[in-house]
C-alpha cells in the first residue's frame, strides 16, 4: 500500500481529503503511483503528467523521504520506505506568486 | 418568469450570476474551482442547463468542466487534445520554427443544435470539436494544416485561437480567429479553411495585403444577418459585409480604435458595442475613462455611453470575451474587467450598474436568456 499526499487544488479535483492510500502493481516508481491514483481517479488524469509526454509538468515536483525525487526518472524504483508504506509520497505545487 | 444568467470566468475562477428578467437584484454564486484560471465559460443555446467551462493552471494544466443543472454542480469531462497526426512546427517570435504545443484552451463554443457538440479554440492556435458532451476532442485539423500554418506566429499574448462562430443560418460555416494569424472561414463544417483578411491593414506587417500574420481580437455578428461580421482588431474596428470576404475601416470618431471586447445588440443588428482602449502599450480606457461606445449605424458614427461607469481614475481593461448580450426585449449589456468589476446595463447601454465589484480579474463574460 503506498500513500499519496496531494496539493490541495488535486484534492479538490479528486475530492479527497488527507492522504490517498493506493495499491500498486508491481515496485512503486513516480510513474506506476501516478498511474493507480489517475485510475481511480480520472479526474487527475494529465495534471501530474503532460499527456503529450507523459512527462512531470514543469511547476510539479515529487518528494519522499525529506528528499526532492523530481529529477530522477520518472520510472525508477520509489525508496523502500514509501513501498512498505511508512512513509507518504508527495505530489507539490511548485511555489510561486501570483 | 424570464431571466438571466451571467456565466463568468476570471483569474481565480469561475462565477455564475443570477437574475430575474428585471435584471436588479442579483444572486451571485462562486467562485467555481478556485484558485485556477477560467477562460471561458458558456451554455448550450439548446440546453440551457448544460454548461462548459475552461479551467486551467500553469501548474495542473488543462480541465474542462461540464454542468448539467445550470452551474449548480460541476463534473471535469475529457481533456486530452492531441494534435492529429505530427504536429509539426509553427514561426517562433524569433522567426524559427517552433512545434506545436497545447497551453489551454481559450474559448468553448456549443453547437447551436446538439447539447453535446461543442467546438473548443486552443493555443496553441487549432480547433478541436466534441461530440459527447466534452468526453473526447478530436482536432478539426484542416484549419491548422492549412498552407499558410507553419507561417503564424504568435503575439504577446500567445498563438490563441480566441473567437469561434458558427453561422446561425448555415451550420456548415465557422468562423474563427487567432492571434496573430488572423481570421478564417470554413464552408464545410470545418474540414477546409481559407483566411479571410483583405482589407485588414496591420502595423508592424511589411505587406500591406498580407494573407495572414494580423492581430485580430476579436469577431461578433448578428444572428439574423451572418454575412455582416464586425471585428475588434488590435488597433482599427472592422466591418465585413461579405462573410469576411473583405473588411473595411468603420472606426470613425471613437476616441481610440484599440480594443478588445465587440458585440451586437440582440434586436438590432446594426448596433454595436465596443469598450476603446488607449494604445498597444497602455491597456486602459482613454483618459481614465470606462465608456462603452455605441454605433447605432454599423460603425462609423460612435456615442459614449457613461452614465453609472467610472469616469476618472479608472484603468481597468476589458478583455476580448467578456462582454456579451441577452436578449431579452429591452436588451441587457454586460462586461467585465480586469479590475474584478461586471458591469451590466438593462437598457442597451444606456445606463450601467456593477453586479460586482471586487471578483478577480475578468477574463469572460456570456449571459444565458432563460425563460
Amino acid at each position: 500500500m503506498i500513500r499519496v499526499v496531494l496539493p490541495a487544488h488535486l484534492k479538490m479535483l479528486a475530492k479527497v481529503s488527507g492522504e490517498v492510500e493506493l495499491e500498486v502493481a508491481g515496485p512503486p516508481s513516480p510513474a506506476s503511483v501516478i498511474d493507480a491514483l489517475e485510475a481511480r481517479f480520472p479526474a487527475l488524469l494529465g495534471t501530474i503528467r503532460d499527456p503529450a509526454t507523459q512527462q512531470r509538468r514543469k511547476f510539479v515536483r515529487f518528494y519522499a523521504c525529506e528528499r526532492d525525487l523530481s529529477l530522477e526518472p520518472i520510472d525508477a524504483s520509489l525508496p523502500d520506505e514509501v513501498t512498505r508504506g511508512e512513509e507518504p509520497f508527495f505530489v507539490i505545487g511548485a511555489m510561486a506568486g501570483g | 418568469m424570464s431571466g438571466v444568467r451571467v456565466l463568468v470566468g476570471t483569474r481565480k475562477g469561475a462565477f455564475v450570476l443570477r437574475a430575474d428578467g428585471a435584471r436588479k437584484k442579483w444572486d451571485v454564486s462562486g467562485p467555481f474551482f478556485g484558485g485556477w484560471e477560467v477562460f471561458h465559460v458558456k451554455g448550450s443555446p439548446v440546453d440551457p442547463n448544460r454548461i462548459y467551462a475552461s479551467q486551467s493552471t500553469s501548474w495542473f494544466g488543462q480541465l474542462i468542466q461540464r454542468s448539467d443543472d445550470g452551474g449548480l454542480t460541476w463534473e471535469p469531462v475529457g481533456n486530452q487534445f492531441p494534435y492529429d497526426g505530427v504536429p509539426g512546427t509553427h514561426q517562433w517570435y524569433d522567426g524559427t520554427p517552433h512545434p506545436w504545443e497545447f497551453a489551454r484552451v481559450w474559448h468553448l463554443e456549443p453547437s447551436l443544435s446538439d447539447p453535446d457538440t461543442v467546438l473548443a479554440g486552443v493555443e496553441d492556435a487549432a480547433l478541436f470539436r466534441s461530440t459527447d458532451g466534452g468526453a473526447s476532442w478530436s482536432e478539426l485539423s484542416g484549419l491548422r494544416g492549412h498552407d499558410t500554418g507553419s507561417a503564424w506566429q504568435p503575439g504577446a499574448g500567445g498563438m490563441c485561437l480566441h473567437t469561434i462562430i458558427v453561422s446561425p443560418k448555415d451550420p456548415r460555416r465557422i468562423f474563427v480567429a487567432i492571434s496573430s494569424a488572423g481570421a478564417f472561414r470554413s464552408d464545410d463544417e470545418g474540414t477546409t479553411w481559407r483566411p479571410i483578411n483583405h482589407g485588414l491593414h496591420s502595423e508592424g506587417l511589411p505587406d500591406e495585403d498580407a494573407e495572414v500574420g494580423h492581430c485580430v481580437h476579436r469577431i461578433a455578428l448578428h444572428p439574423s444577418n451572418p454575412d455582416v461580421l464586425y471585428m475588434q482588431k488590435h488597433w482599427d474596428v472592422m466591418r465585413s459585409d461579405n462573410a469576411g470576404d473583405s473588411w473595411s475601416e468603420v472606426s470613425g470618431n471613437l476616441p481610440s480604435d484599440f480594443g478588445f471586447a465587440i458585440d451586437v445588440h440582440a434586436h438590432e443588428p446594426e448596433t454595436v458595442y465596443v469598450v476603446p482602449i488607449t494604445s498597444d502599450s497602455e491597456h486602459f480606457p482613454p483618459e481614465g475613462k470606462l465608456r462603452v461606445y455605441r454605433s447605432r449605424t454599423g460603425g462609423h458614427e460612435w456615442e459614449p455611453l457613461t452614465k453609472g461607469l467610472p469616469q476618472e481614475h479608472c484603468y481597468v481593461d476589458v478583455l476580448r470575451d467578456a462582454m456579451a448580450v441577452d436578449n431579452l426585449e429591452d436588451c441587457g449589456v454586460y462586461f467585465g474587467t480586469t479590475g474584478g468589476q461586471v458591469y451590466a446595463s438593462a437598457n442597451s447601454g444606456d445606463s450601467w450598474e456593477p453586479i460586482v465589484r471586487d471578483l478577480p480579474a475578468v477574463l469572460s463574460v456570456e449571459v444565458q436568456t432563460l425563460a
